[in-house]
């Protein structure tokens, strides 16, 4: 039920956000720093792609946990499909992350815990994917999709945001470094921050949807 | 009453699945055979003796070696018994305890896999190792994540045809943040540096553990209804 929300208030509050943050992230002062200059911009961007990617997998892991109670295929749905658009925010996740790698480190990937743990991250749910192909009977791939799924959740967790933290690592935020909160002295970085995660997590909630709604139509017209 | 009997059913089972192994010898010593194939590669592709070999190559090799092993001891666990088998046993006793004494009974293979496997490695490669002792706790903790990964691992794989490529996608990236623990754990070791300075890495690997075996004991009974 996490994702019924017929009304459409927040799909405008989604695009409103989304061109305040491209609008706002682009051209509203930075800090002025050594190094980052002009990529802190990059904060509005790529971490709320994480954040959307988080999001989108625990809705994901909890309309699995609903497929194995209750074994309504409309979950089973809805769980495929936040891990797809998850997966697709985790890659722009990288790229975005790259880019500003390649300005602020010097080069585009460097084997960074942070780094390798989202690579690692996106081949757990590539997996997740590939293992759905490989069942021909619609229950079967769900239920046996949905306890794969609620095992890799955790890990993922554990490898993105817990483990980077306990050792040394050069992202933002891990291994004793600071992570952006500590830059932004008048606080006029979290103005454009917060709308842009809220808004790109709405952006990815706003695609699963419409992928869920394409596979029922699809169902439909099979049957 | 209940848990006693689950007690019960977890050791008849374990000293079932001995009971197997032991009857069919072939299965280990295939086993065995791979990681032996696999040392002599890694001898004859480096071509120096072990003393010359970088700790961290070492480790490396070893962990690789050790991961590949584990992969194929735990994959046939769900296999080596027929489907009509395992409905009997779902008539018989309850899910948890075929999945926790799956788990034991694979936690000591891998790990007398891996202390063979060790000494193998060892006797081939040389010995850069230091801290023995921590090594082994290391070793132990080790066969018991891997185990109880693979497990619901092959338990998931056996559902979708026993595919061994399908295995090995699914278990390799879920086993890398152990891997990582283990592989920094391994170099205090092999460095020789004092118990102390292995404390953290000791619970995360010991947190992992129960993390893992805890989401197979939930998950797993979900599994065999199916």
């Amino acid at each position: 039920m996490i994702l019924n929300l017929k009304n459409s208030w927040w799909k405008y509050l989604c695009v409103i956000l989304v061109i305040y943050t491209v609008l706002a992230g682009l051209l509203v002062p930075s800090p002025r720093l050594p190094i980052l200059n002009e990529t802190i911009r990059n904060l509005y961007f790529h971490v709320p792609m994480w954040f959307c990617m988080t999001v989108l997998l625990l809705i994901s892991a909890v309309h699995s946990a609903l497929y194995l109670g209750k074994a309504n295929i409309k979950n089973d749905l809805y769980a495929v499909e936040a891990a797809n658009t998850g997966v697709f925010m985790g890659v722009l996740g990288l790229l975005t992350g790259s880019l500003w790698a390649k300005f602020t480190w010097g080069t585009f990937w460097t084997s960074d815990p942070k780094l390798n743990a989202a690579a690692v991250g996106e081949l757990i749910y590539i997996a997740y994917i590939i293992l759905r192909g490989s069942f021909t009977d619609e229950q079967q791939r769900a239920r046996i999709g949905a306890i794969f799924n609620l095992f890799a959740f955790p890990i993922f967790i554990s490898i993105i945001y817990i483990l980077p933290r306990l050792t040394d690592s050069l992202h933002p935020g891990n291994g004793g470094n600071p992570a952006f909160s500590q830059y932004d002295l008048d606080s006029r970085m979290r103005l454009v921050f917060y709308p842009a995660v809220i808004g790109f997590i709405l952006l990815g909630v706003w695609f699963t949807q419409l992928r869920v709604r394409l596979r029922l139509i699809e169902n439909k017209l099979e049957h | 009453m209940a848990t006693i009997s689950v007690f019960k059913e977890i050791i008849l089972l374990v000293k079932k699945d001995l009971a197997l192994e032991w009857r069919q010898r072939f299965a280990i010593q295939s086993v065995l055979l791979y990681m032996g194939c696999a040392v002599f590669v890694c001898y004859l592709s480096i071509g120096i003796k072990g003393s010359r070999l970088i700790p961290n190559t070492w480790s490396a090799l070893f962990w690789i070696i050790l991961l590949f092993a584990a992969i194929n001891a735990v994959t046939k666990s769900f296999l080596q018994e027929d489907k009509q088998r395992n409905l009997y046993y779902y008539t018989l006793v309850s899910p948890q305890a075929l999945i926790i004494s799956k788990i034991i009974y694979n936690s000591f293979l891998v790990s007398l896999l891996s202390f063979i496997g060790f000494a193998l490695y060892v006797g081939i490669m040389g010995n850069p190792i230091q801290e023995m002792g921590q090594f082994a706790v290391c070793l132990l903790l080790g066969s018991f994540g891997f185990s109880s990964t693979f497990t619901l691992i092959s338990a998931i794989a056996s559902k979708a045809g026993n595919n061994s490529s399908l295995m090995a996608i699914m278990s390799i990236p879920l086993i890398i943040p152990l891997l990582l623990v283990l592989m920094k754990f391994a170099k205090n070791a092999i460095d020789g540096l004092p118990w102390i300075s292995s404390y953290d890495e000791m619970i995360q690997l010991a947190a992992l553990n129960i993390l893992l075996g805890a989401l197979s004991y939930i998950l797993f009974p979900f599994l065999w209804r199916s």
